[in-house]
C-alpha cells in the first residue's frame, strides 16, 4: 500500500540497499534481539484514505454536544469567548506551526519575537516584571509556582485557599507528593471569599507561600489587598492565580503585591478542545526571575548591533542542571502562546477591557435576572464573569433538562465541594447575549419549581 | 547579504485609537462597576497592549512567521526531535465544532465521540508500545516521565519499599530523566556508556541494589542505537526489585518491529508530537501519555476513558491507589485527537513502514557521512545518528560553526553538543518523510561544508551568512536580561 506522507520508492530503497550492502530493511533491525522483535501485525485501528477519514472523524465529532449546538453557560476555568478570526489564520502558518524550540535563532528570529512580545503581554496585564514563555496549563503552571516558592524560601509548607479551581488542587497534590511539600487548606466564607481570620491563623513563618485565585473558583473576587497585607506579615510568598481576562478590569495582582501569579491563557483565543491543549502562563518579580521555570526568551544583538531575540537564562533549565533541577519542564505550549499574543494583539489595550467590562455587566445582568426568578445566589462576594446559585436538586438533573432545551448547564460545585450540592456555577461571557440570559433563568425557574 | 532592517515589535506599531477586533454592544442594562466592583480592586492603570489595526496584525505575524524556519519550509533533521511531516488533515480534524468546541466538564453522554477517540487511542498506544493500560493526561514528554515515575515511587511505596528512591539513568540520557526524578523525589544515579555506545551492564550490574526504584531507558538511545543487551538488563534490574521506564523519545525507529511491553519495560511515555506528528508548535504543545504493565495500572491517574459492554464510553475514577492529577482536564486533547488521526491514516502496516524507511533514511546518511566527519560509533544506526566533529575542531571550526554554515543552505542544524558524551556532536534524524532527493542534497552541503573546514575556514567560522540577523550575543542577555518591552521613556 502506498501512503502519502511516506515519499520512499521502491527505486529509491533498491539505490540506499546497494550503496548500504545489503538485501533488505530488515538488515539494519539484526541488532534487536530476536525475542524482543515483534512478530505479526499491530492489532490496532485501520487505515483509511483521506475521504474516509474525513467522514469518520466528523462522524465522531457530531456526536458531540459543543457550543455550536447548545448555547454555553459551562466555565470552570475553560471558557467560550471571541476569537477574532486572524488568530487562526496567523497560527496555521507552517513557519510557526512546523517549527520547534527555537535552539538556533538566527531562523527562528518570528517565533522568538513573538514569544517576548506574548512575556510582555503577561507582565502588562499581570503587572509582573518578568514572565516565562509558556507552562502547559494554569493547573501545572500553579503547581510549579509552589515548588518554586518552596525551593526559594527554603520552607515546605504551602497554603491553598479552598477557592482555588479542584483540578489545580489536585495537580498540586500531585506534585507536592514528589518534591515533599506539605499542603494545608483553608476554607472560605459565607460571601464566597477565603477566610481571612482562618488563613491568618494557619499561617506561621514556615510557611513558604499562600496560594489565592483572583477571581477564585466561584467568581468572587478575592481582595489581595488585605490579603497581601496578611501574607506578607509572616514572611510568605503570595502566589495568585488570574483569569487574565479578568485582569482587563481588575487591579493588577503585581500591583497589589504578588510575588507569583499563573494561570491559563485559554480565554484569550484558544479554544475549549476539552480542556487542552491549553496554555498556562507564569509571572514574577525580577528578584525571583532566575528561579522561575520554562523557557524565557530575551532580547540581545547580533554581531552587527541589530536587535535579535534567544532563549536565556538557561542554565535554570532542565537540561544544564539535570538532576539538580527543581523543574523538568521542557515542550511548552508556545503554539497557543502564540494565539493568545494574536488574541491580545487584535483585542489590544482597548478591546480586553471592553470584553472584561461586557463580562461583568453580563454575568451581573444575569445574577439579577435569576434573583427575580426566585433563585438564591449562592455567594455575596462581587463576582466576575461566574457565580453560583441555588438549584435545590442535584445539577445532573438539572443539567438533563437544560439540555433538553439546548443549553449547557453549570459546573455541579457539589462534586468538590460536599456542602455546595445543589449549587451550579454558571458562567456569563460577552457571547451570550441578553435573549439567551434570560431564556436561561425562564428555563431554571420551571425546573427548579417543578 | 545578510540581513535586512529590524523588524518591530508590535508595540512599536501601536497607536492610540486603532482596534483590531470586533464585539457586539452591550445588550444588556449597564450596571455602574463601582456597584460591582470593590474600588480598591478596580484596575486603575490599563494593561499596555497594542493599539493595530486587523492588518497590521496580519502583516506583522506574516512578517514574523517569515523569519522562523519550520517542516514546512525544510529539511529540520534536528536529532530527538523526531520532525517529520504535520499532516494538514489532522488540523482540519481537530477544528471541527464537535472537538474543539467541547468543555471538558461536559457530561460524559454528550461527549461520547471525544470519549471514543480517547479510549481507542488508548487501546492503539497499548497495543503499539506493548503494554495493558495508557493514560492520556501528561501534557508532554516531560510530564509523562514524570507521570511514571510517580507511578512506579506510588508502587513501591505500597509494598512498603520506600528505601527505593534510586533511578538509574545512563550517561547518554535527555536531561529531562535526571530532573524527572528530581521532582518525583527521587535520586538519580549515573551510569557510563561502553565503548559501543551502549549501557555497559557491569555498571549496571554494580548500580542495581535493594534502594533501585527503576531503569530509566531510551531505546534506541539517544546516539542513535538500539540497546542490544536490553533482555538481560531488564532481568537486572527485576530481580534487584527495580522497575524498567521507558522514554519514548524515540519510539519513530521502532512501530510495529519491536514494543517496550515486549523488552521487559513496565512503563513508556510516547511523545506524540514527535513519533506521531502532532505538531511542534514553536516548542509545544506536546502530548505524553504513559502507558503501564498489570502491576501499575492501580496506580494510574485519573479519570481514565473507558468503555461499558453496550458499547457507551464513561470517565472511570475509581482507582483508589491512583497517583491523582497530573494535569488539569483530560490532557491535551487536541494532540491527542490529531495523533489518533495519524494512526488512522498509517495503519499498522503504515506504521511499520514509517521505522523501517526513518531507520534506512538514517543509515544511509550516516554511512554517506561517516568519511567526511567522524563516526564516533561504527554500528547499525536506528532512526537517528551522531557524528563528530573532532576532526574539523583541529582545523578551528567547532561544531556549532557547522550547524550555523547550514542556515546558509536553507537547513534547520542537526541537535549540537547532545549527548553530552560525545565531543563535537551533531544528532541527525532525518525521519521518513524526507525524499531521498533531500537527503542528497543535505549531504552534499555537508561535504561542501567539511570541504569549507578545510580550504576555506573563515567561511564556515563567521557563518551564517544569509539569515536576517547574525549570530547573537547570548552571554550579554543572561547577563543583563531584557525579558520585556519597555517603551522609551
Amino acid at each position: 500500500m502506498k501512503y502519502r506522507y511516506l515519499p520512499m520508492t521502491d527505486q529509491d530503497q533498491r539505490e540506499m540497499l546497494e550503496f548500504l550492502e545489503i538485501n533488505s530493511v530488515d538488515d539494519l533491525f539484526t541488532d534487536i534481539p530476536e525475542e524482543v522483535r515483534f512478530q505479526g501485525e499491530l492489532q490496532i485501528s485501520q487505515s483509511l484514505s483521506e475521504p474516509e477519514l474525513v467522514t469518520y472523524f466528523q462522524t465522531l465529532a457530531q456526536k458531540n454536544v459543543n457550543f455550536s449546538t447548545h448555547v454555553n453557560f459551562l466555565g470552570a476555568g475553560v471558557y467560550q469567548h471571541y476569537t477574532p478570526s486572524v488568530v487562526n489564520h496567523m497560527l496555521l502558518r507552517g513557519e510557526f506551526f512546523t517549527a520547534y524550540t527555537p535552539y538556533q535563532p538566527e531562523i527562528s528570529q518570528g517565533e522568538l519575537q513573538a514569544i517576548f512580545e506574548f512575556q510582555t503581554m503577561v507582565c502588562e496585564l499581570t503587572g509582573m516584571e518578568v514572565a516565562n514563555s509558556s507552562m502547559y496549563d494554569g493547573a501545572t503552571s500553579l503547581a510549579e509556582a509552589a515548588m518554586m516558592a518552596a525551593g526559594h524560601t527554603g520552607k515546605k509548607k504551602v497554603i491553598t485557599s479552598r477557592a482555588v479551581h479542584p483540578e489545580a488542587r489536585g495537580v498540586l497534590k500531585t506534585y507536592a507528593y514528589g518534591q515533599s511539600v506539605q499542603l494545608q487548606e483553608i476554607g472560605y466564607n459565607s460571601e464566597g471569599v477565603t477566610d481571612l481570620a482562618a488563613l491568618e491563623a494557619m499561617l506561621d513563618e514556615e510557611t513558604a507561600a499562600v496560594i489565592i485565585q483572583y477571581p477564585n473558583f466561584f467568581g468572587n473576587i478575592e481582595d489581595l489587598a488585605a490579603i497581601e497585607k496578611i501574607v506578607h506579615a509572616k514572611g510568605a510568598l503570595l502566589i495568585v492565580s488570574s483569569n487574565p481576562l479578568a485582569l482587563g478590569i481588575l487591579e493588577a495582582p503585581g500591583k497589589l503585591g504578588a510575588d507569583i501569579v499563573a494561570g491559563d491563557m485559554q480565554p484569550f483565543g484558544i479554544a475549549a478542545s476539552f480542556g487542552g491543549p491549553h496554555c498556562g502562563y507564569f509571572a514574577t518579580t525580577s528578584k525571583l526571575m532566575r528561579k522561575m521555570p520554562g523557557r524565557i526568551v530575551g532580547q540581545t544583538k547580533d554581531e552587527n548591533g541589530k536587535r535579535g531575540f534567544v532563549l536565556t537564562l538557561q542554565a535554570r533549565e532542565q537540561h544544564i542542571r539535570r538532576e539538580k533541577a527543581t523543574s523538568n519542564i521542557c515542550s511548552n505550549q508556545a503554539l497557543l502562546a502564540l494565539a493568545a499574543a494574536i488574541t491580545m494583539s487584535s483585542l489590544g489595550k482597548q478591546g480586553v477591557q471592553e470584553m472584561a467590562m461586557m463580562n461583568l455587566q453580563k454575568a451581573h445582568y444575569a445574577k439579577q435576572v435569576l434573583q427575580a426568578k426566585g433563585l438564591e445566589i449562592t455567594f455575596t462576594a462581587p463576582s466576575f464573569n461566574e457565580f453560583a446559585i441555588k438549584v435545590n436538586k442535584p445539577v445532573v438533573e438539572v443539567n438533563k433538562k437544560l439540555l433538553e432545551k439546548g443549553i449547557i448547564g453549570g459546573y455541579d460545585l457539589g462534586q468538590d465541594y460536599p456542602e455546595l450540592a445543589g449549587h451550579t456555577l454558571l458562567a456569563v461571557t460577552e457571547l451570550r447575549t441578553k435573549k439567551e440570559i434570560e431564556a436561561l433563568a425562564n428555563e431554571l425557574e420551571v425546573i427548579v419549581r417543578g | 547579504m545578510a540581513n535586512g532592517k529590524e523588524k518591530e515589535l508590535i508595540f512599536e506599531l501601536s497607536k492610540p485609537g486603532r482596534v483590531g477586533y470586533s464585539l457586539p454592544e452591550l445588550d444588556v442594562p449597564e450596571a455602574d462597576v463601582a456597584s460591582l466592583l470593590p474600588n480598591h480592586l478596580i484596575r486603575q492603570t490599563p494593561a499596555e497592549l497594542p493599539q493595530v489595526s486587523e492588518l497590521q496584525v496580519v502583516r506583522h505575524y506574516t512578517e514574523l512567521s517569515r523569519r522562523n524556519h519550520g517542516v514546512d519550509n525544510g529539511f529540520y533533521p534536528l536529532g530527538s526531535c523526531t520532525m517529520k511531516y504535520n499532516p494538514k488533515i489532522n488540523e482540519d480534524v481537530a477544528r471541527y465544532p464537535g472537538f474543539a468546541l467541547t468543555h471538558p466538564h461536559q457530561p460524559e453522554e454528550t461527549v461520547q465521540g471525544v470519549l471514543e477517540v480517547m479510549y481507542n487511542l488508548q487501546q492503539d498506544l497499548a497495543e503499539i508500545t506493548g503494554m495493558d493500560a495508557v493514560t492520556l493526561q501528561p501534557a508532554a514528554g516531560a510530564a509523562g516521565e514524570w507521570t511514571g515515575l510517580m507511578m512506579i515511587r506510588a508502587y513501591h511505596e505500597s509494598r512498603g519499599e520506600h528505601h527505593r528512591t534510586k533511578v538509574i539513568v545512563p550517561n547518554s540520557a535527555h536531561g529531562t530523566n535526571p530532573a524527572s526524578a528530581a521532582v518525583a523525589g527521587l535520586d538519580t544515579v549515573t551510569i557510563p556508556s561502553d565503548e559501543r555506545g551502549l549501557v555497559n551492564i557491569q555498571a549496571l550490574r554494580e548500580a542495581v541494589g535493594p534502594d533501585t526504584a527503576a531503569l530509566m531507558l531510551t531505546n534506541p538511545n539517544t546516539l542513535g542505537l538500539f540497546e542490544e543487551d536490553i533482555v538481560e538488563m531488564a532481568q537486572i534490574v527485576h530481580e534487584a526489585g527495580g522497575l524498567l521506564y521507558y522514554d519514548g523519545a524515540n519510539a519513530n525507529a521502532i512501530l510495529g518491529i519491536a514494543r517496550p511491553g515486549d523488552m521487559g519495560f513496565d512503563v513508556v511515555h510516547l511523545n506524540l508530537h514527535k513519533t506521531f506528528t502532532g505538531p511542534h508548535g514553536g516548542g509545544g504543545p506536546g502530548a505524553g501519555p504513559v502507558g503501564v504493565k498489570k502491576i501499575l495500572e492501580p496506580f494510574l491517574p485519573t479519570p481514565i476513558a473507558a468503555k461499558r459492554e453496550d458499547g457507551t464510553y464513561y470517565w472511570e475514577t475509581n482507582v483508589p491507589q491512583s497517583i491523582g492529577r497530573v494535569k488539569g482536564y483530560h490532557g491535551n486533547f487536541g494532540i491527542l485527537l490529531r495523533a489518533y488521526s495519524y494512526i488512522r491514516t498509517m495503519g499498522a502496516d503504515g506504521l511499520k513502514k514509517v521505522s523501517q524507511y526513518a531507520v534506512l533514511n538514517a543509515n544511509y546518511m550516516m554511512r554517506k557521512l561517516a568519511g567526511a566527519y567522524q563516526l564516533p560509533f561504527d554500528r547499525v544506526c536506528k532512526h537517528e545518528f551522531v557524528l563528530s566533529g573532532v576532526n574539523q575542531k583541529k582545523l578551528g571550526v567547532r561544531t556549532l560553526d557547522i550547524a550555523k554554515r547550514l542556515l546558509d543552505f536553507g537547513y534547520h542544524p542537526p541537535t549540537i553538543y547532545f549527548p553530552l558524551i560525545v565531543d563535537e556532536c551533531l544528532m541527525i534524524e532525518p525521519t521518513e518523510t524526507e525524499t531521498k532527493e533531500t537527503l542528497d542534497e543535505f549531504i552534499a552541503a555537508m561535504l561542501q561544508i567539511a570541504r569549507e573546514c578545510e580550504e576555506t575556514p573563515e567561511i564556515v567560522q563567521e557563518a551564517p551568512h544569509t539569515t536576517v540577523v547574525k549570530r547573537l550575543d547570548e552571554a550579554t542577555a543572561a547577563r543583563k536580561p531584557i525579558l520585556r518591552y519597555q517603551p522609551e521613556a
